[in-house]
């Protein structure tokens, strides 16, 4: 049996409920020991203070906003190329935990510039590119809900998810290629990070811990579409049964 | 613990943080008891889960 035999939805949904109690645990130790270092390990920064605090969450959150959506493009490539009976329920699932860690990050962004920048928003590249991320994961999740087949849905919202993936470097390399208010990277650099490993330690435990988070909500929300398809599939299904004969039947099997 | 002068901006960062990450939990938790919930009435009125496979052709 193959890796990809585990991605069957039957054996999915039985591989998860075990895996899940053991990622919940996991992700609930790393968030202890992250928020712990963060305020009470973690020095204070030389120039930003306390406020140094907020990059702990604003950080991973911005770097999950964007894993989410590469996530998404992988899983829209499954829809289209290998045609996979869970790709679309991993895309579909994805967008609106996207959405909220692209919140989380614009809004404790801008929670971070008002006290050191003096301002709450300023049309740069790097915001302005994350700001058109979370309005597309807004746009995909409202695509997903005005088609009812969601064969269909998925794959209009997968076409649309690959072309929306040519922000993902611009977001990246935005603060590189413009003039921005926005610091460059610190962290993902060629000649490694450029913060204190006092700070950067508490940060890679929060990171760790907003991917667990992630990948927690994520299979937990995948359970929840292969139980909505079911649902739909039975009741298409008594729909048909109790349709009189002669009638079109339009039974189409979601899993 | 002190925060500084900014105790605000923080605070408010993590609270808001909080609330969106146990808004996103909530939904996944309420999502799930009710999809359970039409599962089950559904399987109550007779709509077996398992698959209906289609008869075979009589050879003879």
């Amino acid at each position: 049996m193959g890796i990809l035999d585990f991605a069957n939805p039957t054996r999915f949904m039985k591989l998860t409920q075990l895996v899940l109690p053991w990622l919940v645990g996991l992700c609930a130790i790393a968030f202890a020991v992250g928020l712990y270092m963060s305020f009470f390990v973690a020095p204070e920064d030389y120039q930003q203070g306390d406020t140094v605090r907020i990059m702990y969450i604003h950080v991973p959150a911005a770097w999950l906003a964007m894993m989410c959506y590469s996530i998404m493009a992988i899983s829209s490539l499954g829809t289209l190329v290998w045609k996979h009976p869970l790709a679309d329920v991993s895309a579909k699932c994805a967008a609106p935990i996207g959405a909220a860690f692209t919140f989380i990050s614009l809004v404790t962004g801008s929670l971070w510039g008002k006290p050191m920048w003096g301002t709450y928003w300023v049309w740069d590249a790097r915001l302005t590119s994350v700001l058109v991320l979370f309005i597309m994961y807004l746009g995909l999740m409202a695509l997903w809900r005005t088609m009812e087949d969601p064969i269909k849905a998925g794959k209009a919202a997968a076409i649309l998810t690959l072309v929306g993936a040519l922000n993902l470097p611009i977001i990246k390399f935005s603060v590189d290629w413009w003039n921005t208010l926005h610091q460059p990277a610190s962290v993902m650099r060629m000649d490694g990070p450029t913060i204190h490993p006092d700070i950067l330690l508490p940060l890679a435990v929060m990171a760790v811990a907003f991917t667990l988070l992630f990948f927690v909500i994520h299979l937990m929300a995948m359970r929840n579409e292969i139980l909505r398809r079911r649902v739909r599939t039975l009741r298409l299904r008594a729909a048909s049964a109790a349709r009189p004969a002669g009638g079109s039947a339009t039974l189409q099997p979601a899993e | 613990m002190d925060l500084g002068p900014h105790a605000g901006f923080i605070i408010a960062s993590y609270a808001i943080c909080f609330g969106v990450v146990a808004g996103l939990i909530l939904w996944v938790r309420l999502d799930k008891a009710r999809l359970d919930s039409t599962l089950k009435d559904l399987e109550s009125q007779g709509l077996a889960k398992t698959r209906r496979t289609p008869e075979k052709p009589d050879r003879q």
